[in-house]
Order: C-alpha cells, then structure tokens, then sequence
C-alpha cells in the first residue's frame, strides 16, 4: 500500500495537538493509517514497527516533526502530505500558544507556585519534577513510561524535602476543591482520599457529592506507588497530611492490589493513625486486611464509600442490591434474548472499573476474560477479539499507540462496539461513561449512534442486545449529566449511577444473583 | 512544624502547568492562578546533551 512521510525539524508539539491532527488526516476518504509524532527514540521504534523506517527517519531528532501516512493511492498521500500546513495552521489557531518554553521560564513569573503539573512525553517528565522539587515545588506527574528508577529517586528526594510527588501515571487529584488532570466537579468536605487508582477515586469522589457529601482532599499517587520497588512514598506521606489537616476526618484509601511489603507497611501506619481508615484494596483477599488495627475494610468502592460517611458521623442511604424494579426492567430485556444469546462484553474507558467489575464477578462464580484480568489464566490471547465474558480495559497502552485515551475520544470504542455487533451469542454489552474536568465534553454522544446501531443489529437477527451502563460524574462537571444519562435511556440503555451496581445488574442478566 | 506538603493542602494552590494547554485551561476555569508552559525539549531532546546543559548551567 503506498506509503509516504514528512518531517519538519525543529517544529514541536504536544500530544494532543497531534493526536487533533492524526484524527482529522484519518477522515480523509482512502487513508489508512497515520502517524503524526515527534521524533523521540520511542517514536522512531513506533515507526519502524509498523514497517516505516529510512535513514531520514532515523536522524530525526525529539523535536522534529514527522508525519507518515498509508493510503490507498499515492495520490491521496501527496494530497495530505502536500497541504499539512493548512491541516497544522488550522488547528494551530484553534490552540492558544504560550511563550514559555521551560520550567524555568514558569517559575520566573510565579515566583510563588507551590505545585508543578507535568504532562510532557514521560522520557522527559522526570527531568522536569526533579527541577520542580529542587526549587521547592510539590509536583504532579501526569505521564506515564517514568523509568521506576527515576520514580523512586523523585519520591525519595520529595520526602527529603518534606514534599509530595503526585505521580507519575497520575490521572487525578483534588486538592482542596481543585481538580487536577481527569476530575469532576466535587464539594468540599470532610472526607479525605488517597488513591493509586485514577478512576477508582474518580468514582469515589463523585459518589460521596452525589450522596450530598463532599471532599477534604484527594490525592493521587500514580499507579505504581503501592508497588514493592516503591514501597508507598507517596501514599504514606499523603496520609500524614491529611492525618494532619483539620479539614479532614476519615481517610479512605483506593488501589488495586499492592505489593505484600507494600500493604504491611500502609497498615502498620493506619494502625498508629488517630482518624479513621477505610480501605478498599481491590484484588485483594479480604482475610489479608480484615480484623487490622483502625481498618475498616471495603470490598468495593461503593461499600467504601458508605463506610467513609458513616465513619466521619453522618448517615448515609443504603444500598442493598437491586431494587424490585430494577430487576423487572432487567428480567423484560433477558425475555428478548435470542436462545444463542449469552455472552457479556464489557467495553471501558476505565481501568478501575474494569478491574472492580472483574473482582465482583469472580465473587458470583463468573469467569471473565480481560486483556487485564485479575488472574494471569484468564488473559485474552488478543486484546482486540472478545471471548466468552469479555471486559476489556480500552485505556490499555496495547490501544492507546498515538490515539487518545477513550475518555477523551470515543473512536475506539464506537468501533469495538461494531465489532462485537458481529457476534451473535453477545446478550449484554457494558459501557462506562466518565464526565468531568478534561474529560470528552459529549462521551454519551460520541458513542450513542453505535449503541443503537449495534442494538438494531440484533434485533434483525431476532434477539435483542441488552446495554448496561454506568455513569460517573456530577451535577456540576462540565458536561451536563441529566443529559448524558437521558441520552442513554432514549437509546434504551439501562443506566446505574456504579460501575458496582451495573456489575451487579450485569451478574443478574447471566443469571448470578 | 508544617511542611510545604500541609502548605498545598491549606493554601491556595498556584500551579506551573508544564506540557498539555487543556491541564492549564481547567484549572483556570476553576480559579486557580496556574502560568502555561509549552514545552519544547532542550537540546533537540538528545538526553546526553541535555544533562550537559544542566551541568553548565
């Protein structure tokens, strides 16, 4: 097929303006594939893999621009190649532009910052944190691929320093009311947070404001930090602050499994804390953390969360299972099951959810596949084909290569849910939905038209295709919520305010109740 | 004694944004006093170079 590319020396720009640009090339009638990206070492390697590699290539550097396109003619190569700077200049004005180029440069007009955010290719993000917390600065790292080396290094040197590193692969935080990164709009009040998991505190803050409650502060430690190779620097430091803050009366804690010498350590200093601690290890034996000293142990981020208004001396309404008329909406749609239909597929933005929806399906004796399953047997052979009960992680990197996460641009998955269209025993098909700060401002919209799609598809067929949705975020995010979730309902969609609840209605439709 | 950790936690925050326009661009939206940084990587990006500069400089 005929390929062609271009580079631009010393033009640099950050990944979102070249994923805008990647996915407005990739409308153009005939082309194939694209790849718009810098020339870093990673980038270069990209290139090669999928079958681009000259000695121009070779010598570009960090800053150069390249953009490679496959298309079904030449024609259409040239013509995209031939006017990418109309393609640049569009988007470019669409973008305002800062002079500042440095952290340097920052620092020298707010001479009083006290938090970097850092969300530069990851070969270069710890650099820039370690010049952040030389100039006493606490830091929050949104990259990921941060050697752990360099992870533990900026961590030990934070603590040093009495500071904190929010990071790297840190999607979240909320400090004091602020969102940082991928947040909603949250309340203040008095429950804190601490979480190793980006959407687990995404879905924990925004169940405590939508019980009317609200939030002290919650931080965000990236994903590695529980590991054993960094042993908690973050998460620890962060539950001394908010041991300290008077603003804060609970803390609850959010993770997936942590490493073993990890999780002795945290509970050793949760069992010298004077406030409360609730903790959610998802993945986690429960015999491992019940009966610790000041723990109160949550299966799921929906039971922490009760546990965490409880905790801090308010009453919250209880949720126990499926109400009776949730059960009968779910009982009508199984009547229209074809009898080949049986299998769910789980398609999410989410990496907490669909670990969460993981654990709590295991619990009900159902086996699920995962291109990140809970346990290594039950790994996809390949992450782009379903089998039997599939949830599958769309945020995984295997699906993010120049393309931007799924909660930002729902092109993946609306494709994802074509795809499993084509299989006729799928009974239910699962999507989460994830509003908020820098999040897509329509991910209802972005899909819905694949939704009814899909579901149009097995009616022809004589069935029916029952989709099951979860929503997290608040009435004040800047999407509007009754919105997206009367989107969903007009499109026939079951929606639940949990990725838990919609598990569990998911569990019912497969006849574990 | 507090530390600058507290000092996040009970004053305002006051943010150098280093990379991605949109990170800035909410925070701003939410009030915060945040300065963008389009980042470009030193040196042409060649790591041995830039830990170079940061020696000499």
């Amino acid at each position: 097929m005929p390929i062609g590319y271009v580079i631009r020396k010393n033009q640099y720009y950050d990944s979102v303006f070249l994923m805008t640009v990647n996915s407005r090339i990739l409308k153009v009638k005939g082309i194939q594939q694209t790849a718009v990206l810098m020339g870093s070492p990673a980038n270069k390697q990209l290139l090669a893999d999928i079958g681009i590699q000259t000695p121009n290539i070779d010598a570009a550097q960090a800053n150069d621009l390249i953009v490679a396109v496959i298309a079904d003619s030449m024609q259409i190569v040239n013509q995209v190649l031939g006017n990418l700077d109309v393609w640049l200049n569009a988007i470019q004005e669409e973008t305002p532009v800062s002079q500042l180029h440095t952290l340097e440069d920052g620092l020298a007009i707010k001479t009083n910052a006290n938090l970097a955010v850092i969300s530069i290719p990851g070969e270069y993000a710890a650099r820039e944190a370690r010049k952040a917390l030389e100039a006493g600065l606490n830091v929050f790292i949104f990259s990921g691929n941060v050697s752990i080396e360099d992870e533990l290094e900026l961590k030990r040197r934070a603590n040093q320093n009495e500071l904190l590193v929010m990071g790297p692969d840190c999607g979240t935080s909320l400090i004091g009311g602020i969102g940082i990164g991928f947040t909603n709009a949250i309340r203040r009040g008095d429950i804190g947070a601490i979480g190793a998991a980006g959407t687990g505190l995404q879905e924990f803050t925004t169940q405590v404001h939508n019980l009317g409650f609200g939030i002290s502060h919650a931080i965000g430690t990236g994903s590695h930090d529980l590991s054993d190779q960094i042993g908690g620097l973050t998460t620890l430091a962060a539950l001394d602050a908010l041991e300290g803050d008077v603003k804060t009366k609970v803390v609850t804690i959010i993770s997936k499994p942590p490493g073993a010498t990890s999780l002795e350590r945290l509970l050793a200093k949760i069992a010298s804390c004077r406030k409360p601690v609730i903790g959610c290890f998802l993945g986690v034996d429960p015999e491992i953390v019940s009966r610790r000293m000041n723990l109160q142990p949550a299966h799921t981020i929906d039971e922490a969360v009760g546990l965490a208004i409880k905790m801090s001396g308010k009453t919250s309404p209880t949720r126990e299972g499926l109400s009776a008329v949730e059960v009968k909406m779910l009982s009508d749609e199984k009547a229209g099951w074809s009898p080949e239909q049986k299998y769910l597929r789980g398609i999410l933005a989410g990496g907490t959810f669909c670990y969460q929806s993981q654990q709590i399906m295991r619990g009900k004796g159902i086996t699920v596949y995962s291109n990140n399953p809970l346990v290594p047997k039950n790994k996809l052979n390949n992450p782009d084909k379903s089998f039997q009960h599939t949830l599958v992680d769309m945020g995984d990197e295997f699906f993010m290569v120049g393309k931007p996460h799924p909660m930002i641009d729902g092109t993946m998955r609306r494709l994802r849910i074509l795809a499993e269209s084509h299989d006729p025993q799928v009974a239910v098909l699962y999507l989460d939905f994830i509003l908020g700060y820098n999040a897509s401002m329509d991910p209802v919209g972005e899909l819905v038209d694949a939704i009814e799609e899909a579901k149009s598809v097995y009616k022809q067929r004589g069935g029916s295709l029952t989709v099951v949705a979860s929503i997290c975020g608040t009435d004040a995010d800047p999407q509007d919520l009754t919105f997206q979730v009367n989107m969903l309902r007009d499109a026939g969609v079951l929606v639940y305010d949990s990725n838990a609840q919609a598990t569990a209605a998911c569990c019912w439709l497969l006849g574990k109740r | 004694m507090e530390t600058k950790i507290d000092r996040l936690l009970s004053e305002p925050l006051v943010v150098v944004n280093v990379g991605l326009n949109k990170f800035a661009k909410s925070l701003e939206e939410q009030g915060v006093d945040v300065i963008q940084v389009d980042w470009v990587p030193p040196a042409g990006g060649d790591k041995g170079m830039m830990d170079l500069l940061d020696e000499l400089l």
